[in-house]
């Protein structure tokens, strides 16, 4: 029983309370690059939560056989490799998101998430528990990049995952699918995201 | 006149952190204070330039050859580090100065997305060369340098602001930003 409440709360920390994005500031730069539309936030959300999980596993699966001095190199090859997989699957299965999401797919690799998790958590625990942290944490992560998206598509394009609900010609906050957008929508959802949580911690 | 535009690109229209947010991390973690952020400007500078002249042989003369593009990834990463870490020894060997003054930036630049993305894109740009590819290197890191450095004078005013308290620390940096990308948004259609 114990330790089924204890997988739980591996699994809830990644959503809520160490939110990668909200909380602790990791993975900054996909998630303001690619979070013009909330369907290129899921897809980057979905490629990196399978990077993560899968280098989680193998790195606890391989951590005893890896000097300490080499680790971090050893990790980067471990997640580069899945990257690689990854870059292949969806060039060769979706063309269109593959071309949306450009540079950011091969700099999955230096996520700090993926390398974060697999040297603070991986490296410690046993397969199991590192799957169900990659799990919690790649949720947490997916989750703050699809609401990032479809905040701003929803205020600069005035559609949502592309079904638009404003008329053809109407005028839209076009700031926030450029650039700038992407850094005052954060900004203004991480002060939600604090209030909210301040609130349910009282 | 090639070079010219990829150096007014670079720093102003597609300004490498304001406008392709790559290298976010260091712009936000190291820019509290403007000499740090002098100090890791100069770090990327030297990293970003080695970088991608070793990753662009590798790419040219190695991988492509040899049908070998798609290990393209895992290659580059593997070359940064090695560079970053035989940067630092030889630093440290060669100019003590230097190596105090960029030291502690040093490790910190293999996760730094902007080396491997410079790399990276440094591969697609137009009628390639060696030269070309070190020259947007440098007009990149030179945008980077820029952007740090103006954000960080920001935010040592910001000290002595009166800021909400949901505001403080990194939404009120985000927006600083915000406001900073919307102020280079100005230079679109320039090039």
């Amino acid at each position: 029983m114990a330790e089924t409440v204890n997988q739980t709360q591996n699994f809830l920390k990644g959503i809520v309370k160490e939110n990668p994005i909200f909380v602790m500031l990791l993975g900054m730069c996909p998630t303001l690059g690619v979070t013009s539309s909330a369907s290129n936030g899921l897809g980057m959300g979905v490629a990196t939560m399978f990077v993560l999980i899968m280098s989680n596993i193998v790195v606890s699966l391989v951590k005893n056989q890896i000097p300490s001095k080499v680790r971090i190199p050893a990790f980067i090859i471990i997640i580069a490799s899945f990257v690689t997989i990854v870059e292949m699957i969806l060039e060769a299965f979706v063309p269109f998101l593959y071309e949306q999401l450009g540079i950011f797919i091969p700099l999955i690799v230096v996520n700090c998430i993926i390398l974060g998790r697999a040297e603070a958590f991986a490296s410690k625990n046993n397969a199991l528990s590192s799957l169900i942290d990659g799990l919690g944490m790649g949720l947490g992560f997916t989750l703050a990049l699809t609401i990032l998206g479809a905040t701003r598509e929803i205020l600069g394009n005035g559609s949502l995952f592309g079904l638009k609900f404003v008329a053809e010609n109407a005028n839209t906050f076009i700031l926030f699918i450029l650039p700038p957008g992407a850094f005052i929508a954060l900004a203004y959802l991480t002060v939600l995201f604090n209030k909210v949580t301040a609130k349910t911690a009282k | 006149m090639d070079y010219i535009i990829i150096l007014i690109a670079a720093v102003f229209v597609n300004n490498i952190v304001l406008s392709q947010f790559l290298g976010i991390c260091p712009f936000l973690g190291v820019s509290n204070k403007v000499s740090t952020s002098v100090g890791m400007s100069g770090a990327v500078l030297f990293v970003m330039t080695i970088a991608t002249m070793a990753t662009y042989l590798l790419h040219q003369f190695i991988l492509v050859p040899a049908g070998l593009d798609y290990l393209r990834t895992i290659t580059f990463i593997l070359v940064i580090a090695a560079l970053v870490q035989m940067v630092e020894i030889i630093l440290k060997k060669v100019s003590p100065p230097l190596y105090q003054a960029l030291g502690v930036f040093l490790p910190l630049i293999t996760t730094n997305c902007a080396v491997l993305g410079v790399a990276i894109l440094a591969l697609g740009l137009e009628g390639g060369s060696l030269l070309k590819a070190v020259f947007f290197a440098v007009s990149n890191s030179l945008g980077f340098a820029l952007a740090l450095i103006v954000f960080a004078s920001i935010r040592e005013h910001l000290e002595l602001a009166n800021i909400p308290k949901q505001m403080k620390g990194v939404p009120i940096n985000l927006l600083v930003a915000g406001l900073l990308s919307l102020a280079f948004l100005g230079f679109t259609g320039l090039v």
